[in-house]
């Protein structure tokens, strides 16, 4: 009973250095949780100190607005850092792991006893548990309040960012899991659960068994894989609407909660960027180190390490850590080098969206190319316009989005959208920008005005 | 290259912060980016690559497409000055006379406009933006041939600070830069840019026996009261004796005609105008609509009737004055024209309408497109508000539904 949207705007950034489908076990030492990788997060109260043993499951800290947003320890081990930067503000919770991974026991459910669990139960035992952190509430992308009830939960089933991590293979063999994961949301809200699949990909069985759900297709290049392009066309959110967003990743982690009693974050991050030698898949848990896969992995020194993708994710150093919600941890060139003559040579060779003189990326759309970090010119006031609009698949006018939150026009930027999009929706739009404006920061600040105003 | 670099990297410090020419930073900044595309880095947190366009390679395109009606435009001043002389001339002694004319306005205009800019971009220390790179042509291309230097300068001054860095720069504008210019000379120095002003002819030279320098508007707007005879008539009689069939269809848009250095040519523009929408830098729905706007203005007025001139066959409007020079290089503009997609169709069509209108019922200027242009450049805000208003109110409905 699910629809089928076809669509025709967007841009596929074609790069070099895919994962491919292996996994390697390491076993980093450190894990880290940061703060910062969330929103809505008024303040962080730390509840250990450093030397404390923690298992997987235990708090590390609360929000001190709402008590009840715990963030926990994704392994066990022994907090070996609290990282605090200006005015005490907490950075990060640093844990050294154990060699086997003890967790803190939560209830188990048989998957007849979920049918009859409340949604007072399985909240209770998805905050503690710090599992809940994977429900991100729309508006603003922020993390689910649990006093609400969303009118429905979206899944995006498909990852069509660069360089993504492909849930086919990162989620094989984990049906049963993501089925209790969908069983347990549905408490949650009242009216359904959209599972959004790309229509000519393959589609997983984790995702083709699903039940309970409704399916909708969609097809197009990116942002089609965006959560939130995908509510605009099936659900769209206008003032005072609630709608939860989770990744399939979350579902499952949510699915082994009930299933097994443990907070279990085990994941496959892929590592992939035109820099890796060896592009693959590696085990871990959430907030890995990510300093043991790049050791005599890397082609060259001088590269930018990303943890997420490239359109919207986080510069990271080199012994850094993934975000909480990151997949893929992308390695690229470092652009810090001048080019002479730069704004005029042609090249085919650096990809555009345009095709202005002298940029013939165009004519080679299947070419994997090799980005660099460079911005490529200097930023400039708003003048080439309608290209925001090619590729921004949903009724929305970023150009004036932006200039009514560059303005602080409150009402314009209700009436113009803000609810429904955050900073990954309209990422393409800060990739083609002729006049290099930082689209997603800007976006932030108005839904920060917005959120507290 | 190396040394280059070493050098600008050497005299960087003084410009920066605390250096010794610090008020100059933007000056040496054009300077340098212009050398080097810089090697700035995307930020900690969002799009960590970006795509190769920026400002400078998309107004170049735009200056590239405008080398077609270019180097027609310096054929063709030498080609109407020995016509008009009745002297046989070969090619290169046409292509001199037109360089001779053209080049040092080019330099003028880019000179003042760029002075301009750079002062400015000192004192309210923004950094010197691009656009002035297409403007600094566009104002040589819609001068006559002869236009006195000094006059050049003054407006491409006026057009500069007043059209645009009033407004606070490129991108801020509500006029086009170019078209102000050219405004600001005919409202201040009528004599020198309106009339018969638009062959290269010395004051001493002898013209030919029966020249007239009336251009096709002129000739279609005075049709009825001197000879007449209907507007194609006239058009086609005129130039008998020492330039045959001067302003037939088939000569109107191939551009052998006197006008602006150029805009003569509506092959030319139309060549233009494919290379905009080839490299998507011009709007394709604003070409089309003004075309389609005059035409369908063109056929209306043909319905009603009344004199030769309104009269006038629709198709003769599309390659006579500058209408395909407005339509391509002027009304693209993308600063100063609509800015939605649904507005682009709206603000085309009404230039087009609007420019067939003011040539055919204003007797005092025959010309229209500069005017429809600078008109709607006001109107394009208001456009857009409709625009974005109609989007609001979808957004809106949606919610009850």
């Amino acid at each position: 009973m699910g629809k089928f949207i076809r669509l025709k705007k967007g841009f596929d950034i074609n790069l070099a250095g895919k994962a491919t489908p292996k996994t390697s076990s390491i076993e980093p030492e450190t894990f880290v949780i940061k703060p910062t990788d969330f929103y809505g997060i008024y303040m962080p109260k730390v509840v250990v100190k450093e030397g404390d043993t923690v298992k997987a499951g235990s708090p590390l800290f609360h929000d001190k607005k709402n008590e009840k947003i715990v963030f926990t320890a994704p392994v066990s081990g022994e907090i070996v850092e609290i990282n605090r930067g200006e005015k005490r503000k907490l950075l990060e919770v640093k844990i050294l792991a154990d060699k086997t991974v003890e967790y803190v026991p939560f209830a188990k459910y048989s998957v007849s006893d979920i049918a009859n669990l409340s949604r007072e139960k399985a909240q209770e035992q998805l905050l503690t548990s710090g599992a809940w952190l994977n429900l991100v509430q729309r508006p603003f992308g922020i993390v689910a309040d649990p006093a609400e009830t969303p009118k429905s939960i979206f899944i995006s089933a498909f990852d069509s960012a660069p360089l993504a991590a492909d849930y086919n293979y990162t989620l094989k063999g984990q049906e049963q899991a993501f089925q209790i994961g969908l069983d347990v949301l549905k408490k949650f809200t009242t009216g359904p659960i959209h599972l959004n699949v790309h229509a000519e990909r393959e589609i997983s069985p984790v995702f083709a068994q699903a039940k309970g759900v409704e399916v909708n297709k969609f097809s197009g290049k990116h942002p089609s894989g965006c959560v939130g392009v995908q509510i605009h066309h099936i659900d769209p959110i206008n003032k005072g609407d609630v709608v939860w967003t989770i990744n399939p990743t979350g579902v499952v982690q949510i699915g082994k909660l009930f299933l097994n009693g443990v907070y279990d974050t085990s994941r496959l991050i892929a590592l992939a960027g035109s820099e890796v030698k060896d592009p693959q898949y590696y085990k871990t848990y959430t907030g890995s180190s990510i300093k043991k896969m790049l050791q005599d992995n890397l082609k060259q020194d001088h590269v930018r390490v990303v943890s997420g993708n490239v359109l919207t994710g986080t510069k990271i150093p080199k012994d850094g850590y993934v975000g909480f919600y990151d997949q893929v941890v992308s390695i690229i060139p470092e652009g810090d080098d001048y080019e002479f003559l730069g704004w005029i040579n042609p090249t085919a060779s650096k990809l555009s969206f345009h095709r202005a003189f002298g940029l013939l990326s165009f004519l080679v759309p299947k070419k994997e190319f090799v980005l660099d970090s460079n911005t490529h010119g200097e930023p400039r006031a708003f003048v080439q316009t309608g290209v925001f609009e090619g590729v921004t698949p949903m009724d929305i006018l970023p150009t004036y989005l932006l200039k009514a939150i560059i303005a602080e026009d409150f009402d314009e930027m209700e009436e113009l959208g803000i609810y429904e999009v955050i900073e990954e929706d309209l990422a393409l739009c800060e990739f083609v920008d002729v006049s290099k404006h930082n689209v997603q920061q800007i976006l932030r600040e108005g839904i920060d005005l917005i959120q507290n105003s | 290259m190396k040394f280059l670099r070493n050098q600008l990297d050497k005299a960087k410090h003084n410009f920066e912060k605390g250096g010794k020419w610090e008020k100059f930073y933007y000056a040496f900044e054009a300077i340098d980016t212009f050398l080097f595309a810089p090697n700035t880095t995307n930020g900690l947190r969002g799009a960590q690559v970006r795509d190769a366009v920026d400002l400078k390679r998309l107004m170049m395109t735009v200056i590239i497409a405008m080398v077609p009606c270019l180097l027609f435009g310096i054929y063709n001043v030498g080609h109407q000055h020995f016509l008009a002389l009745g002297q046989e001339a070969v090619l290169s002694e046409k292509i001199m006379i037109g360089l001779i004319q053209v080049v040092p306005i080019i330099i003028v205009s880019y000179a003042t406009g760029l002075g301009v800019e750079f002062i400015f971009s000192i004192i309210r220390r923004h950094p010197v933006n691009e656009g002035f790179l297409v403007s600094g042509m566009l104002i040589p291309l819609v001068m006559p041939p002869d236009i006195p230097l000094w006059q050049v300068a003054v407006a491409t001054i006026f057009a500069v600070i007043i059209g645009k860095e009033a407004f606070g720069g490129t991108g801020m504008n509500i006029l086009n830069v170019a078209l102000t210019a050219r405004a600001f000379l005919y409202f201040a120095y009528p004599v020198n840019i309106a009339g018969e002003v638009w062959t290269y002819l010395p004051d001493k030279a002898q013209a030919v026996a029966g020249y007239s320098g009336a251009t096709p508007l002129a000739v279609a707007a005075q049709a009825g009261s001197t000879s007449g005879a209907n507007a194609v008539e006239a058009l086609n009689s005129f130039g008998a004796g020492w330039a045959d069939n001067l302003y037939s269809f088939w000569n109107l848009f191939v551009g052998f005609i006197p006008g602006c250095i150029g805009e003569t040519s509506t092959l030319m523009c139309l060549i233009g105008g494919l290379i905009l929408i080839v490299t998507g830098t011009g709007s394709w729905k604003i070409i089309v609509s003004v075309f389609a706007g005059a035409f369908g203005m063109g056929l209306f007025i043909n319905a009603i009737g009344g004199n030769p001139f309104v009269e006038l066959p629709a198709q003769y409007h599309l390659v006579m004055g500058g209408l395909a020079f407005g339509a391509v290089f002027m009304a693209t503009d993308p600063v100063t024209a609509t800015q939605t997609e649904t507005g682009k169709w709206v603000y085309g069509f009404l230039i087009g309408i609007l420019t067939v209108l003011i040539r055919v019922f204003n007797p005092a200027y025959p010309e229209g497109i500069m005017l429809a242009i600078l008109l709607m450049n006001v109107f394009a805000p208001l456009i857009d508000y409709f625009v974005v208003s109609a989007n609001k109110k979808r957004r809106l409905k949606r919610a009850t539904v």
